[in-house]
């Protein structure tokens, strides 16, 4: 156990540094730079982009990113004059944390239930009801739900608010649009899982002993399908988490995800830079944690890697 | 009551010549007509397959069949509701959206069709030679790929779009960049299993070079997964290109993908509804359809379901 969480851990810093470093070649390749307004004197320019670092060779400059990046030190925004890109991101990250959490939190517990629920009633209009769900939150792009949910319940029926930030009320919508596509993939995903553990032979001996439906339901079935999901938790967290680019821009959300979608317009690298890692960080992390505990869940896997297959 | 009693003369040896007994009782059907025969037998996938084949036809005559260009504005005629003018009506620069629905879903479909494609030369062969060599070729080439599914794809897609020129290849490029790796992963798995195999050793025994044993055994029984798995990319890439264009990285002015029509579409989705119903349907529609039939695909392939 201990080994594969090092390993695990390895892997994450690779990635980070292939991110790092990608992320540094690309924005260096990029012809110009973030002062070609023709208005700054050459002299000027040439103190920007020594205030800014940009008058060191290349190397130089990506060792001392490196070396930012350890003391987790984003440097400072170009555009946004002054501000440390860390402070940003601790100005603007709790908003988009709230609406993921809230997100992530109805979609997972509602999709299990939904899924569960539709291959307890294989056949019959709850299985109906989940799978047409499913359906549409897989084929249906997020900015159009939004958009229904804003007409209908905003413009219609005027229960919520439209857009803009507040208290929890102004949270319901984006939240809600955020893990629809979730949603649809969980109660997939639970749904085929559980059908595949009702046919097992321990549940029908759990039958054969009498004990009560609720009882077989709760741990003969659910405990056995719910490990294949908790797989996919990385990936739809992710999904979760880009989805917010999109669902701050459309409900004025004060957010990361609209910052950083932003940031990318006004070409602001420090941030872009500081933004991305930050995010792969987030996500690398959740992975990782979605991976270990995996492991702990099933003990089943082999933690340790032998031959793989 | 009358018990039937058999008597020896009631048998009688069947006689049948080497060439009947050995007949075909019905006609000799390859692998690809059962699987396809099956798959007509989903209703779902037959009907996803129906109207993937409608969008495809009307995105090649659509624009050709329309009055209108897809960048021409009609002047005095903005934000019109459908008419006899405008079919499906105008946007708020006069276009007529008939003309760019069926232009942008051709974009669309190209650009999910190009990336899937790409997706599956790269993964192809790359998981095909990881596949097949194993050893310490085999671990190197995994770790990288492993390295490559960890970093989140829309943060490459993203800054790959600052940094180029923003473009239809650069998107399809954007798209494919990290997507060719789960194909990858998949088709190593299964030259995993497949080199096992007895043929590819009769192969092997007879001398036949790696290179012919991975492009004529191996690979082509990776198809039928393989297949499957790009009738998902497809809807994707055509989802990944929408979400971009819905926050301004999509294909620039004046081409125009579904995604791109929505997002205009929704800036004026409270006075003009249809500017942004139409598309959106449209997106959906392609994206349901290219899943059914995926979805198809994979329970006609799928071989614990054969008999």
């Amino acid at each position: 156990m201990g080994r594969y969480i090092l390993r695990r851990f390895g892997l994450m810093f690779i990635a980070l540094w292939a991110i790092v470093t990608i992320t540094f070649i690309l924005m260096m390749a990029v012809p110009g730079s973030p002062f070609n307004n023709p208005k700054l004197t050459p002299t000027v320019r040439k103190q920007l982009e020594r205030k800014y670092g940009l008058d060191k060779p290349l190397w130089k400059q990506y060792l001392i990113l490196l070396d930012q990046l350890a003391h987790f030190d984003f440097g400072i925004s170009i555009r946004e004059r002054g501000r440390n890109v860390n402070d940003i991101i601790k100005e603007r990250f709790p908003a988009s944390a709230l609406l993921g959490i809230e997100a992530l939190l109805y979609a997972v517990s509602l999709g299990l239930a939904m899924g569960v629920v539709a291959a307890l009633n294989r056949g019959r209009w709850p299985d109906y009801v989940a799978q047409v769900l499913a359906i549409i939150g897989a084929s249906v792009p997020n900015f159009v739900v939004a958009a229904f949910m804003q007409w209908l319940f905003a413009v219609k029926l005027g229960i919520l608010p439209i857009a803009r930030w507040g208290d929890f009320k102004h949270t319901i919508l984006p939240a809600f649009c955020l893990g629809f596509g979730t949603l649809a993939t969980m109660t997939r995903m639970m749904r085929s899982s559980t059908l595949e553990v009702v046919n097992q032979d321990y549940v029908r001996t759990a039958k054969a002993k009498g004990l009560s439906s609720a009882e077989i339901t709760w741990r003969h079935i659910i405990r056995n399908s719910i490990l294949p999901i908790v797989t996919i938790l990385g990936p739809l967290t992710a999904a979760i988490t880009t989805g917010t680019f999109v669902v701050e821009r459309i409900f004025g959300v004060p957010g990361l995800g609209r910052f950083y979608v932003d940031s990318i317009y006004n070409r602001d690298y420090p941030l872009i830079m500081g933004t991305t890692i930050f995010y792969a960080i987030l996500l690398l992390f959740l992975n990782f944690l979605v991976d270990v505990a995996y492991g702990f869940i099933d003990p089943r896997i082999r933690l340790t890697r032998g031959k793989e297959v | 009551m009358i018990t039937f009693r058999p008597k020896p003369e009631d048998f009688m040896p069947v006689t049948l010549a080497q060439h009947e007994a050995e007949a075909l009782t019905r006609p000799p059907i390859s692998y690809w007509q059962d699987v396809w025969m099956r798959f007509r037998k989903n209703r779902l996938a037959t009907i996803g397959l129906t109207v993937l084949a409608i969008m495809a036809v009307m995105a090649v005559i659509g624009p050709i069949i329309s009055p209108w260009d897809y960048r021409t504005q009609d002047y005095g005629h903005f934000n019109e509701f459908i008419s006899s003018r405008h079919w499906f009506g105008t946007d708020y620069l006069g276009r007529d959206i008939f003309t760019r629905l069926w232009y942008g879903t051709r974009i669309s479909i190209f650009i999910g069709v190009m990336a899937a494609l790409i997706d599956l030369a790269i993964g192809v062969v790359y998981g095909g030679i990881a596949g097949y060599f194993g050893g310490v070729l085999d671990d190197i080439m995994m770790r990288i790929v492993d390295v490559l599914y960890a970093i989140p794809y829309l943060l490459v897609v993203i800054l790959l779009l600052v940094v180029m020129e923003p473009g239809l290849w650069t998107i399809i490029l954007a798209m494919s960049i990290t997507g060719w790796v789960g194909m990858a992963r998949l088709v190593r798995g299964q030259i995993l299993q497949l080199r096992e195999m007895e043929y590819v050793l009769a192969a092997k025994s007879m001398g036949t070079p790696p290179k012919r044993i991975i492009a004529r055994h191996l690979v082509p029984n990776t198809m039928g997964v393989v297949l499957v798995n790009l009738t998902m990319t497809i809807p994707g890439a055509i989802f990944g290109e929408a979400f971009l264009s819905f926050i301004g990285l999509g294909v620039p002015m004046p081409l125009a993908s579904l995604g791109t029509i929505a997002n205009e579409g929704y800036q004026v989705l409270k006075i003009h509804p249809h500017c942004m119903v139409i598309p959106a349907i449209a997106i959906s529609l392609l994206i349901l359809s290219f899943n059914f039939v995926g979805d198809g695909l994979r329970d006609a392939l799928d071989p614990r379901l054969r008999q």
